[in-house]
């Protein structure tokens, strides 16, 4: 409890520093929580050499809009609000942009999927051509679907979590993650459409 | 296909695969170069930066109106038509004041 309390202060004290024009306050803020902003921005970019702009973009946006976080609730809820909404926003400036469309599965894809067809139990989730498929389908969704199936779905959040990660409201998150789960299915069966028949 | 089952598995997929939180050699050196980089923003010299470029088209328009004004054609109404139905109407009270008797 006291090593918490004076890591918190530790933190609260450079917030300040920050605040009060010290800029390079401002470093061991980014080398600690980087390591959490690197792994949730790669939930959501679709390459490794746009997954460095996103999380520089993150932590720009954190600098400038320090002014803006309260010290009643942790930095890292705040920094993490802020990178999911800048992943939505990055995931959404791509969806605008997108020029592929749905190319045809990989041979290990498509081995892992046939497994799963006539042997259930012996697709196994660990694979790799599962976590290419999963990816893919993933990429295929829209942006608000893509990142409730991944807050609610994959990282296990909770309504309320999620809602305050997305600033959206409780009901409009019950309401996309219907939507989204939908809109999984339909790309799977897309999927299994062109595969199949 | 049983869709749900695969949905399942393939939710399970990305679940056991959770992503690297490997952070590039020196990230943090580079962020901290680009905000030392980034030009310091002074709301004087936004506000000042603003009005100069705000003051050329006010001046058109000012030099518009005023020749709108000097060459347009007088029209048949006096021009002092308003000045003089203001002045009637605040001196209005003034013709109409009875003289005071001082001798009573």
């Amino acid at each position: 409890m006291g090593i918490l309390h004076r890591m918190e202060r530790t933190e609260a004290e450079l917030i300040a520093a920050v605040l009060k024009g010290d800029a390079a306050s401002f470093e061991p803020l980014v080398e600690k929580y980087s390591p959490r902003i690197f792994a949730t921005v790669r939930r959501y970019a679709r390459r490794e050499g746009e997954v460095e702009d996103i999380a520089q973009d993150i932590w720009l946006k954190a600098f400038e809009r320090l002014n803006s976080f309260r010290s009643e609730a942790p930095f890292e809820h705040w920094l993490m609000r802020l990178a999911v909404r800048t992943c939505y926003d990055a995931l959404r400036a791509h969806h605008r942009n997108r020029e592929t469309t749905f190319t045809e599965l990989t041979e290990p894809e498509a081995d892992w999927l046939d497994r799963f067809v006539n042997q259930p139990d012996t697709a196994k989730e660990d694979a790799e051509a599962a976590r290419q498929l999963i990816a893919r389908v993933l990429e295929q969704l829209s942006p608000s679907a893509r990142l409730v199936i991944t807050l609610q779905e994959i990282e296990q959040r909770s309504v309320k979590e999620v809602a305050a990660l997305t600033g959206w409201s409780v009901p409009l998150v019950k309401v996309r993650a219907f939507r989204a789960r939908a809109e999984m299915r339909k790309v799977l069966a897309k999927i299994a459409k062109e595969k199949y028949l | 296909m049983n869709l749900a089952e695969l949905e399942q598995k393939l939710v399970a997929a990305a679940r056991a695969n959770p992503p690297s939180d490997w952070v590039p050699y020196a990230f943090e050196k580079r962020i901290m170069a680009r905000l030392a980089a980034r030009p310091v923003v002074d709301d004087w010299a936004l506000w000042a930066r603003a009005l100069w470029r705000a003051a050329a088209p006010c001046a058109a328009i000012m030099l518009l109106l005023g020749a709108w004004s000097f060459f347009a054609p007088p029209r048949n109404a006096p021009a002092n038509d308003l000045s003089q139905q203001l002045e009637q109407t605040l001196l209005a009270a003034v013709d109409q004041e009875q003289p005071i008797d001082l001798t009573r």
